[in-house]
């Protein structure tokens, strides 16, 4: 940046060197992956997920235009079986589930609670060396032994155990994800309880910083069993011992347990940041206080501990007892509540605001509105019932991409261009970010939608190749890909001009009142020349 | 949208639709809600927010009635799920086996087939297993599905209240043809049932060979015209000379008799080059084996 562009652009009177330019004891990009400052490491999780994420919906383009008809259309049947495993490992693995946290917990959360880093950070820069050795061993183990691993990213055995395929290697690198989970949620636990501003009483922690906090404690408690259980599986391949494989004396069912044991408190470990990037941009927009405060913290927490008992709604027709159903679709009702309750707060929060419309607000809305969607046809499969007939099938392909990309993905990309300004100093075209939104939010659901049809007329998923019957909402489906993904690259190509070329930022361009908006943007490497005194709850506007 | 083709179609939709319409019904309300309050109150017609904290009337409400649908839906969903477990004590059993990638249907007479066949308006119990790895038994028009676990039998029941065919998938993912793991149930009347289970109308003059490649899945990897699938096809096999890989060691072998028995009992000991050990061993009395290389040899 050039002196005269600081000048005129900084609001404060001496602007200083951000955590982009700063002196460090390295040069180049050793002074980058060698990092400990939160905010570079926000960067490379950021630069890394979204490369995978590329891969990953790039991936799931293709398996959308081989879905496009019946029959084979551009690739094989085992190629296809490939596909839809490395896109589920890397879309779940390696973008949704480190996510929010690793990316803006990392940059904003020490920010928001006035602190000048994490409370380990060299922690917290072990836990993206692991990402990106996880994230190598499974791109590898596409290449290298007897083929791409298949059966998708739930391993489910004995198939997994059998299977010719390179699976050991891909589980083994998901275990390497698994540790980097758990040590972000521990560094933030830790980070939450030990390193607020004074005066910042659990009751003014600002709500993302709290869904951070419900977070790390099912990262730490949860992703040691999907540890252990992908470490069971590569023993029953090496050494043939019968942990899940009937084969052996194993019983697969047990795998299932333990596999959702972890997996769907994992939803959560999706969700709720996204939910709480939506809970600090909803009051900013409408430069008014949230409605419910302590409703949106407890229901939360609520979602954290209830998220747990919960696992066996996805093992309906597996062959568990009908005491094991029954409990499991009752506790899963339950925890749709506390669901409701946030979005009820959302808008209300929106009720006589002074609605500030940008595209931030505008991926809330969406994020509102598929996360709706998401959860009504949640209840449709928590059902058991209806859950029988539409279990395995485009149903729930439809369901969990209206929860896990309409969801933690609008949310991302919302918490992307409400913090952009501050990461980056600098500010996107605004137009051109809302038609990419209109883009990606049409071709959102122009994609998922069909496949509810498909599912209730029964399309099982995971289908390389269907009936007629299925043939038109499969090919409606197909084309709302192609708009969803031009959405996302003209948003990209917006947000990677403007980091050179668009216009100086100022340090609060939203008005916000949390504690990252007081500070420069780009933020200085420690955050604060002085921690500041939090005399107030998060969202007092005037 | 099947109306009413099994005996858990009507409960199974009427559970659904009850979750539709309520879902429908907050869907409406509260994105209506969002995007007037959004332009409603925009800043150029509402310079000054208000800082409203919550509202404890409310907050309850949305609570307690939303507490009270769920648990609604989940009583329906539970409802309606209970029939499929009650098995009627006259039910006519048939056992299911499902393997890569193809299902078996035995009927107590020892009759076998590849499709369902079931009578009107009479309960089938049917028991699923499995020999290799998970599979899932779904026919979407009568609203059941269950997992099939190897060495955990399962079981379904329906009765079929329409004549025609309806389609059988394979729902759990087993491998490289999982897609095609797919077959029929033909509910027939009942004097056609009888005749087909009698053996004399359906079964046709195909050689005792191809039936029992049909019957035992076979032909899904297999194909008998030549083409490309998962394993060798059967045209022109016999006689041939062959790379196998045996212990790891490549060598020929000639396609004779008992090369070819040896593939069906013990298919790891010598793969053919090119294609992928994963099949399973098969437990046949000799006399089947016999068969089953006989018509392959016609296969030229
Ligand atoms: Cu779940
Ligand atoms: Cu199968």
């Amino acid at each position: 940046m050039s002196e005269t562009v600081l000048k005129a652009g900084s609001a404060e009177p001496q602007y200083q060197p951000s955590y982009l330019e700063m002196e460090t004891k390295h040069k180049g990009i050793l002074s980058w992956i060698l990092a400990t400052d939160h905010k570079r490491i926000a960067q490379l999780y950021f630069f890394s997920m979204m490369t995978m994420f590329l891969i990953g919906a790039l991936i799931g383009v293709l398996i959308r235009i081989e879905l496009m008809a019946p029959g084979r259309t551009i690739m094989d049947a085992q190629t296809y079986n490939g596909f839809f495993t490395l896109h589920g490992i890397i879309m779940i693995f390696m973008f949704v589930i480190p996510g929010l946290p690793a990316v803006f917990g990392n940059f904003v959360m020490p920010i928001m609670i006035g602190a000048k880093d994490v409370a380990f950070p060299r922690v917290n820069l072990l836990s993206w060396y692991l990402y990106v050795i996880g994230g190598i061993i499974v791109l590898t183990s596409q290449f290298v032994g007897s083929g791409p691993p298949d059966g998708g990213w739930t391993f489910y055995a004995p198939y997994s155990v059998k299977s010719a395929a390179n699976i050991g290697m891909a589980a083994m690198g998901a275990f390497f994800l698994g540790f980097s989970s758990i040590l972000t949620g521990l560094n933030f636990l830790v980070t939450i309880h030990r390193m607020r501003a004074p005066g910042m009483s659990w009751d003014r922690i600002p709500l993302f910083v709290w869904s951070l906090y419900a977070t790390g404690w099912i990262q730490i408690l949860a992703t040691p069993v999907i540890g252990i259980t992908l470490v069971l599986i590569v023993f029953e391949r090496v050494f043939q011992l019968g942990f899940f494989d009937p084969a052996f004396g194993g019983d697969p069912i047990l795998y299932q347990h333990l596999f959702w044991i972890y997996s769907h408190p994992a939803v959560y470990v999706m969700i709720l940041p996204a939910m709480g990037a939506i809970s600090e941009i909803i009051p900013t927009f409408a430069q008014r206080t949230i409605f419910g405060y302590k409703a949106i913290v407890a229901s939360s927490l609520l979602i954290a501990f209830v998220g747990y008992f919960v696992w066996g709604h996805h093992m309906y027709t597996s062959g568990m007892s009908d005491t094991a159903k029954w409990v499991f679709s009752f506790i899963t009702f339950l925890v749709a509540i506390p669901s409701a309750i946030k979005v009820f707060n959302w808008v209300a929060t929106l009720y006589k605001g002074s609605i500030n419309i940008q595209p931030p607000l505008l991926y809330a809305v969406a994020f509102m509105f598929t996360f709706m969607i998401g959860g009504f046809t949640g209840l449709i499969i928590g059902a058991v019932a209806q859950d029988i007939h539409l279990h395995d099938t485009t149903f729930i392909v439809g369901h969990f991409h209206y929860i896990v990309f309409g969801g933690t993905g609008f949310a991302f990309f919302g918490a992307l261009h409400y913090w952009y300004p501050k990461m980056y100093g600098r500010m996107y075209n605004i137009k051109l970010a809302n038609i990419a939104w209109g883009l990606f939010f049409f071709g959102f659901n122009v994609l998922y939608f069909p496949m509810f049809v498909a599912g209730y007329m029964g399309m099982p998923r995971r289908y390389f190749d269907y009936l007629p019957e299925f043939y038109i909402p499969n090919l409606i489906s197909t084309m709302g890909s192609w708009f969803l993904y031009a959405g996302i690259i003209l948003m990209i190509y917006n947000l990677v001009k403007s980091r050179k070329t668009g216009a100086i930022a100022p340090a609060n361009p939203w008005h916000g009142v949390t504690l990252e908006w007081s500070i420069q943007s780009p933020p200085t490497y420690e955050n604060f020349d002085e921690i500041p005194v939090v005399k107030d709850g998060p969202y007092k506007f005037k | 949208m099947f109306n009413g083709t099994s005996t858990f179609v009507e409960g199974v939709d009427n559970a659904f639709l009850f979750i539709v319409v309520i879902s429908l019904i907050l869907l409406i309300v509260l994105t209506f809600l969002m995007v007037y309050f959004i332009f409603r109150y925009r800043k150029e017609r509402n310079p000054v927010a208000s800082q409203i904290e919550g509202n404890v009337t409310l907050e309850v409400l949305w609570t307690v009635i939303p507490g009270i649908l769920v648990l609604m839906m989940f009583w329906y969903g539970w409802k309606a799920y209970t029939p499929m477990r009650e098995v009627p004590e006259d039910a006519m059993v048939v056992k299911a086996v499902a393997r890569m990638w193809a299902f078996s249907f035995e009927y107590d007479n020892g009759k076998k087939s590849d499709k369902l066949v079931v009578p009107i308006n009479k309960p089938v119990k049917v028991v699923l297993e499995a020999t290799d790895v998970l599979h899932a038994f779904y026919i979407p028009a009568f609203r059941v599905k269950q997992d099939m676990v190897p060495g955990n039998p399962q079981y379904v029941w329906f009765s079929a209240s329409k004549t025609g065919s309806y389609d059988i998938f394979c729902a759990e993912y087993c491998g490289t043809l999982h897609s095609a793991m797919i077959t029929k149930v033909e509910v027939l009347e009942e004097t056609d049932y009888q005749a087909w289970y009698e053996g004399s109308a359906l079964a046709g003059d195909e050689p005792v060979g191809l039936k029992l490649l049909k019957d035992n899945a076979c032909i899904s990897c297999h194909s008998t015209d030549g083409s490309q699938l998962v394993g060798p096809t059967f045209k022109g096999l016999f006689g041939k000379t062959h790379k196998v890989v045996s212990n790891g060691v490549e060598k020929e072998i000639v396609a004779d008799d008992a090369y070819l028995m040896k593939s069906i009992t013990d298919p790891a000991s010598d793969v053919v080059v090119g294609f992928p050990a994963i099949m399973q061993p098969y437990q046949l009395p000799d006399s089947s084996l016999k068969s089953m290389v006989e018509f392959i040899k016609t296969l030229k």
